[in-house]
């Protein structure tokens, strides 16, 4: 029982706590924070003690998941807490996602922010194992191993951590593939018949965070619930990375405040947008329409998203959700059928093969969007994709050919327009070039997946 | 206390025991999968229910207790 | 060859049972390979296959009672009830006796496990399946061993008839397996054979 963290007060070091955003991040710059750094910015953690200690604190701050499902992360500890024996902790870096960057970029800056977050995870949990789950990169691991070292040196962690290569697949950060590649297996998604702490095996749970979360968890735990409420909103507090593309090219990953207009965060300027035009002019160029969520997330007109804030009481309503914090705004000289062709051929092809439905239906859909994406296509290509995105929907173990559904049909929502003019041989795009990150295709191998 | 079937999706491999033996809930799709009735077993389908979950050459499906 | 008397009954009992166990355990072994690589008996629809499958092991389990029951009773040879489960602990022929004791301690674990499936891990019932590949030749032997009768005659025929039937099943199998998409590979497999279109924009 946590009784006693509800008569002491938060032991609170505010003379540090950063008044203002950017809180995980430095104020500039991609130098990575060393551990001296890192103390001298937000001050020792000193550990409030006990399992399960510092999960009241996490409730009262609302800390959701920030690696894409918005869990509330006091109930996942809870688990973690009760479940007997206790947990292995995973921190989740994986980032399959190609569109997001946001947790190498914190691996890679404030590693110690993430570090201190596991060793708290670790310490609600009642376990003392650790480890990072990290997408297999050589420089990033030197630099883990490297604040892991500096750590040990100055004996601050009580629990030990190891660096676990994560598979270069989109996948590979799916929290059963992460536990199958725990267990020393191919990161391959399981099926999972119950609900709950996800299991290594009979009686080996496993507590995963993604990264990021680990980040907000380890600054709640020095400057407790009512300073992360400071940003946010009230439904949805605190602050997130988000990987930002805007229409010239530029990208970078940016610390907001939950709620944060899309239109503030891409600059776009809707008043500014001519009657009868479907495009919103910004900043950096005008905007056709915005991606929210990643590739499997969902597409918004340029105009919706000038009015919507990157908050998932927003978001919801019209099928789409923060995610993972990608948020893509497409130029108006791009074909917004061609792109999302593009990923979907993408994400079929990064299906990990082990569900019929799923490895039938992708490819399908995706040569099937291609054809929409083309000049003339064939009469029964969109009966065809409707049919097929039916047929693979909640059918497989993962959510990949859900969430990849989600993201095609949302492009033929947005882009319907677009698909009329297709079928007479027009098309308003412009230029070629791709725009979103794909990587390039290469043929799987079962032998990637380990 | 309700009866639902489940198919594990990474074990199933399309053998189709499972919609012959048990048509009314279960069915395939055209690639051979199995698309099981989102409704609980009814009483009177319950011991050939049991019959396809044991028919499965892959194990993969399973008659589950819904609360 | 004189007339059957009482005491030989039981002998040849089990000599006739023994061939008719082994036509059986092949005829499993056939439609286990056959259920494994989804195919179908003509006509018949694909639970049939898996239903065979079991009915005819179980066939099989009820002749191999009787084949080992009838060779225990039988006074015309010393073989104990342990004999037929342990290996090479018969007083009559040791080793070619061991090796049916061995085939039927793995049927044994091959029902069992069957019987129990709902209970355990679909790993443990996989794994203990394939010793399935290791009974059959261990009773193709034991027949080669344990009596003349496989040495000439239409015995040997059957027996050379269930080889050949295994040798040709298994080929095919191999040659499936060889020939099936790695899991990494089969979206992209699907997705080659999808039509493209024909031009750009």
């Amino acid at each position: 029982m946590i009784t006693d963290s509800l008569t002491l007060p938060w032991p609170a070091q505010e003379a540090s706590a950063p008044a203002s955003l950017p809180r995980l991040l430095p104020a500039a710059g991609t130098v990575p924070v060393d551990l001296r750094a890192h103390l001298a910015r937000y001050g020792a953690l000193r550990y409030a003690g006990g399992k399960g200690r510092i999960v009241a604190e996490v409730a009262a701050a609302g800390l959701t998941g920030r690696g894409g499902a918005a869990f509330p992360v006091a109930r996942k500890l809870t688990a973690a807490a009760e479940a007997r024996p206790a947990p292995l902790v995973a921190g989740n870096g994986a980032e399959g996602e190609p569109a997001s960057s946001k947790d190498r970029s914190l691996l890679w800056i404030s590693p110690h922010l993430v570090l201190d977050g596991l060793q708290l995870a670790a310490e609600a949990a009642g376990t003392g194992t650790a480890v990072l789950y990290v997408r297999r990169n050589q420089r990033l691991h030197g630099r883990l191993a490297q604040a892991i070292a500096e750590r040990a040196a100055a004996g601050i962690d009580a629990v030990r951590v190891d660096v676990v290569s994560a598979p270069d697949r989109f996948l590979a950060g799916e929290e059963s593939a992460l536990v199958s590649r725990l267990t020393g297996k191919p990161a391959l998604p399981a099926y999972r018949s119950v609900r709950g702490l996800p299991r290594l095996g009979p009686g080996r749970p496993a507590l995963v965070q993604n990264v990021e979360t680990l980040a907000h968890l380890a600054l709640i735990a020095r400057y407790g619930a009512a300073w992360f409420r400071i940003a946010g909103t009230e439904a949805e507090p605190g602050s997130m990375l988000a990987t930002l593309y805007l229409p010239d090219g530029r990208t970078s990953v940016t610390e907001v405040p939950l709620g944060t207009g899309l239109a503030d965060l891409l600059g776009l300027d809707p008043a500014a947008a001519g009657p009868g035009v479907d495009s919103v002019p910004s900043a950096g160029g005008p905007v056709r329409a915005v991606l929210v969520g990643g590739y499997h997330g969902a597409w918004l007109s340029a105009a919706e998203a000038a009015r919507l804030p990157l908050a998932n009481a927003a978001l919801r309503p019209l099928g789409t959700a923060v995610g993972a914090g990608v948020v893509a705004a497409l130029p108006a000289d791009r074909c917004g059928l061609a792109e999302t062709a593009r990923v979907a051929r993408y994400l079929a092809l990064e299906s990990a093969g082990q569900c019929g439905p799923c490895f039938n239906g992708l490819p399908r859909i995706a040569a099937a969007l291609d054809h929409l994406a083309g000049p003339h296509p064939d009469q029964r290509a969109r009966a065809d994709l409707e049919r097929w995105a039916g047929l693979v929907t909640g059918r497989g173990a993962c959510h990949h050919p859900d969430g990849s559904v989600r993201f095609i049909r949302s492009a033929l929502r947005v882009f319907a327009a677009e698909a009329g003019l297709h079928e007479r041989g027009r098309c308003t795009g412009t230029d070629p070039r791709p725009f979103l990150p794909v990587p390039a295709g290469r043929p799987a191998r079962d032998a990637d997946w380990s | 206390m309700t009866k639902r079937l489940r198919v594990d999706p990474v074990a199933c491999a399309g053998h189709g025991a499972c919609a012959e033996l048990l048509p009314e809930l279960i069915t395939l799709d055209e690639w051979g999968y199995p698309i099981v009735a989102d409704q609980p077993v009814p009483r009177g389908l319950r011991h050939e229910a049991r019959h396809a979950v044991r028919n499965c050459p892959a194990l993969a499906l399973a008659l589950t207790r819904v609360a | 060859m004189t007339g059957i008397t009482h005491t030989t009954a039981l002998w040849y009992a089990s000599r006739a049972t023994g061939v008719v166990t082994l036509l059986l355990l092949t005829a499993v072994l056939l439609l286990g390979v056959l259920v494994n690589r989804q195919g179908r008996l003509p006509g018949l629809p694909s639970f049939a296959v898996t239903g065979l499958h079991r009915n005819v092991s179980l066939l099989a389990v009820a002749f191999l009672a009787i084949h080992v029951i009838t060779a225990i009773v039988d006074p015309y040879v010393t073989i104990g009830l342990a004999a037929a489960v342990l290996p090479f602990v018969s007083a009559y022929k040791p080793f070619w006796l061991g090796l049916g004791a061995i085939s039927l301690d793995l049927i044994a674990a091959l029902i069992l496990t069957s019987l129990a499936r709902a209970r355990i891990s679909r790993r443990a019932w996989r794994g203990i399946h394939w010793v399935a590949y290791a009974a059959w030749p261990l009773a193709v032997v034991h027949s080669l061993g344990s009596s003349t009768d496989a040495r000439s005659g239409p015995v040997l025929a059957v027996l050379a008839g269930c080889v050949l039937a295994i040798a040709v099943a298994l080929s095919w199998r191999l040659s499936r397996a060889a020939r099936e998409i790695p899991r990494a590979a089969r979206a992209a497999a699907t997705l080659s054979r999808m039509p493209a279109r024909k031009a750009d924009l």
